[in-house]
Order: C-alpha cells, then structure tokens, then sequence
C-alpha cells in the first residue's frame, strides 16, 4: 500500500489531463511541470494549473506485441504520441479500435479507463488512453 | 593541459554468460584491462564503475565498491565510484575518469562497466531497460524504450526523410562485423528482409530491429603518467569526450525525430579534439534500435547519412567504417558496458590488432554512447598523434 500516495498525487493529471500554463511566456505544459524550460526562473512561482479539452491528433503509433508485465494481457495494444489541441504532446494507448484504423493525423478523443493494478488485491490505477474520434 | 592515454583495454565476452556472476565478469575485465597496460594495483589511484540498473538486475548497489573489493584492491583503499546515466553509463564513466586524470588529481585510473541482465526473466529485464524512460508519464501508460524507437521511426518514414531499408541496414551490417570477432554475442550474418520480417516487437520494429539482451563487461586503464605512457607498448590517446542531454522526455521535444545532444557533444568533442568530421576514420555509435543508428549518422554526418545505408559505405573496408566490433545489436548490449566496449574496439582498431575485422589505418575514432533514445549523449575522440 505504501505506493498509494505516489499514483494518488497524480490523479486529476491523469484522470483530467490537469496541465500547467507558465503565465511568463503563457505556454501550456503536460505533464505539469513548476518550472518552465524557457522561462526558467522567471516563471517561479507562476505555473497555473490548466486542464485539457481531451482532444488532439495521432502524431505517431506503434503496435507493441512484447510489452510490459503489467500489459501482456493486452498485447498487441497501440501506444501513440497524441499532439493535443492546447499544443502539448501526450504518451497514450488508443483503444476501441483495430490497429488497421490507426493512422497518423487521425482525430483522437481522451477517455478515463483501466491502466493498470497491483495484483488482484492491491490498488487499481486509472488515467487517460485515447479513441478515435467519430 | 596534459595528455591522457589508454594504456590498456580489457573485455569479457559478451552473451547469456549463466556461469558468471557480475562480480566476476567485472573483475574478470578490469584484471585482462591491468594486464594489458602492464600496471599492478598500488599504480591505480581510482576506479571509475558503470553500470545502469544493478540495483533491479541482481539487487546490488555501491557496485564500484563490490568490484574493487572483488578485484581484490579494497587493502589499498582505491576510491571507487559508480556512475549511473542510463544506458550511456559507460560513455560517462569513461568521460569522468578522463577529466579526473586530465584535473591533475589523479595520475592513473581503472574505469570498467558491466552488467547481468540474464538472472531475471526477459519481460523484466523490459521493464528494467524502460526504466530509462519517464516512469509517470511513459512507462505508466505502457510505454517500452522500443515503442518509443517505433513511434521515433515511423514518423520519420512519415515526414519523408528514410525508408524503411534505410535503417534495417543497421542491424545487418552489425550482424556482418560481429561475425569477425571472438567476443560477440551474435556470430551469425543477416540481410535486411531478414530484419524487416522478423518477428514484429513494436511496428515497425521488429526483433532484429533490438539490440539484445547480453551480460558482459569491459575496462580501461587510462593515465597521464608519462613513464608508464612511454614504456606502454601501444598507447593510444583520448582526445577529447563531450557530454549533452535533451529532455527525458520524447513528448517534450520540439521534434522526435532528431538527436540534438548527438550533435552537440559530437561538435564539442570535434572541437575539444581541433578536429574536423572529415578527419574522423570510424566510427562506434550506439545502436540499440535501428532507427536510433540512423538519426545518430544524420546528426553526425548531416542528411547523406541516409544516401550512405544504400550503399557499403559504413562496412569496415569502407569508406566511414561503422560498429565494425558488431555494435551493440550483435556484439552485445549489457547496457552501462556499452561505452566502455566502443572504447575497447577503438583501441583494438587504433592499435592495429583488430584481425580479421581491422580497419585500414585508423588515426581518429568517434565513439558515441547514448542514454535512453538521445536523452543523453557521450561523444568521444580517441586517436593517435
């Protein structure tokens, strides 16, 4: 149990795709960062938290079929760069279609499922994997 | 600023080595690498180790310490040091142990890398090889270091700039030279249809498109004493060795498909070294993926690196002979030795006792050892003057 706090900080980002905006330069990021790469110390202290619409385009994919232990129940599942609407860049499942589906610049929409659990007893976490948009 | 040279090198063979423990492989390289320079232990005034993921592979950290101890040097209370940059450990081991002789703090130094990957199953030595990656926002998610080397590839081939042949050569032409030396995890020669319809691991990479999972380990001796540098029978010079980073990240980059931090610790170590790229004879870059050969050769030699796979440009009777010691796809890839290996091979080479697979008259080696997939980069020049 002692890794519940590590996973449960991270929920609204992974449940709502809660980035942050640095108000210096006004660039969204995600994941959240305090710090700005461009701004550096001249966004301390001025990192807002923003959330994402969900949408966004395939920017890249691949097809894993030798992946994770935790994921060998899905295999062959797709990973994705998502290239979102608000300009940051997303590492993702899409989910709900064939692999022959997936193309680069498809429309893509995030959705809150299942990613992985301890074992059967332990915590089940959950976070974004995206579909495509009909 | 003074000169620092490689005195001696020593290797393990690399492979699935079931009979040797880490321990012993480290010792078993760090002792071939003391020989071969002619030193004896009370000469050694640091020992410099590399190694990646001790910690999840065999449940040993302080690894710097346990091979000095095991090498049979703790008495003499040899400081001893392990460095950690992912898969780039080796290059930054090297890099580290070369500026603390060129400091002037120490006059002679062991700098070794080694890993066991096979005492666990091979879905955890994936998981252990992704821990290079983001853990929270890549890994999590069910990210591998190969799904991540797929997505790089693919949009490459989507923007236009290879095709597929262009990086499946990779793995065929470390195939080919791996088959001419004695330590190599691989022996046996491939061609490109070979590597593009091997089993898929992440499309479009498939198993041939993976450097393995290999144990292994190699060593270095490296001084700036001049008396042992003049009774050296063959000593060759590190030049220079430049480091940069990009973001951990590949969805934080600007673009995907580029190594900035190749082309910078290249251009820095060219510049440390006064050397121009035309002056570099061969090369040992950090082929863990195909398409990570590829972008490498873009960045270090600019676009026609593409033009050159279509070719024989890059074999070790060619015109920019590369991973001539089988690379880390067939040589081996026991991932914090990986450097130290290019090291090694680039001695070999410089010294002319490369046998079968020697280059013709090398003066300067560029070797380029890469943490993760350009997240950070190890340029070293090694030559002789």
């Amino acid at each position: 149990m002692s890794e519940v706090p590590r996973f449960w900080r991270e929920s609204r980002h992974r449940y709502r795709l809660v980035g942050t905006r640095c108000l210096n330069c006004n660039t969204l990021y995600f994941p959240p960062r305090v710090i700005c790469p461009s701004c550096r110390r001249e966004s301390v202290g001025k990192m807002k938290e923003e959330e994402m619409s969900g949408e966004g385009e395939i920017y890249s994919f691949t097809v894993v079929h030798d992946g994770l232990e935790q994921f060998k129940m899905q295999v062959p599942y797709i990973m994705a760069l998502i290239k979102m609407k608000e300009g940051p860049f997303v590492t993702g499942q899409i989910v709900d279609c064939s692999a022959e589906e997936v193309r680069i610049g498809n429309k893509v929409t995030a959705t809150l499922r299942k990613v992985r659990s301890e074992g059967k007893e332990g915590i089940i976490q959950y976070g974004y994997k995206f579909i495509i948009s009909p | 600023m003074r000169d620092v040279y490689i005195l001696g090198v020593g290797t393990t063979k690399f492979g699935e080595l079931w009979d040797s423990s880490l321990r012993e492989l480290a010792s078993e390289a760090g002792l071939k690498a003391i020989m071969d320079a002619g030193v004896y232990a009370e000469d050694v005034d640091a020992l410099y180790g590399a190694n990646t993921s001790g910690g999840q592979f065999v449940d040993q950290e302080q690894i710097a310490a346990l091979i000095a101890d095991y090498s049979g040097i703790t008495e003499l209370n040899i400081p001893s040091i392990r460095i950690e940059a992912g898969s780039a450990s080796g290059g930054a081991a090297l890099m580290q142990a070369y500026l603390a002789v060129k400091s002037g703090q120490y006059n002679t130094v062991v700098v070794g890398g080694v890993e066991k990957m096979t005492d666990v199953p091979s879905e955890v030595a994936t998981e252990i090889i992704g821990g290079s990656l983001d853990a929270e926002w890549e890994t999590f998610f069910g990210a591998t270091e190969c799904s991540i080397a797929a997505m790089i590839a693919r949009r490459h081939e989507y923007e236009g700039f290879a095709k597929r042949e262009n990086y499946a050569v990779f793995p065929v032409i470390s195939h080919k030279h791996a088959s001419m030396n004695d330590t190599s995890h691989f022996k046996n020669t491939i061609d490109i249809e070979d590597v593009i319809n091997a089993s898929p691991v992440a499309e479009p990479l498939t198993v041939f498109d993976n450097a393995p999972i290999s144990d292994g380990a190699s060593a270095l001796v490296i001084s700036s004493d001049s008396k042992k540098i003049s009774e050296a029978s063959n000593p060759i010079r590190i030049k220079s060795s430049s480091a940069a980073n990009d973001f951990l990240s590949l969805h934080d980059r600007k673009s995907i498909d580029t190594f900035k931090a190749v082309k910078k610790s290249t251009n820095d170590a060219l510049k440390l070294a006064k050397l121009e790229i035309g002056k570099i004879d061969a090369f040992e870059i950090h082929d863990s993926y195909s398409i990570a050969a590829l972008i490498q050769m873009e960045e270090i030699l600019g676009k026609q690196a593409v033009k050159m796979t279509e070719g024989s440009d890059f074999y070790y009777n060619s015109s920019n002979p590369l991973n001539v010691s089988g690379g880390l796809k067939a040589h081996g890839n026991p991932l914090g030795t990986s450097g130290l290996y290019q090291a090694v091979e680039a001695t070999l080479q410089l010294r002319g006792k490369a046998g079968q697979r020697q280059v013709k008259d090398p003066r300067n080696y560029l070797i380029h050892n890469m943490g993760g997939l350009g997240t950070t980069s190890v340029s070293t020049i090694i030559g002789v003057d």
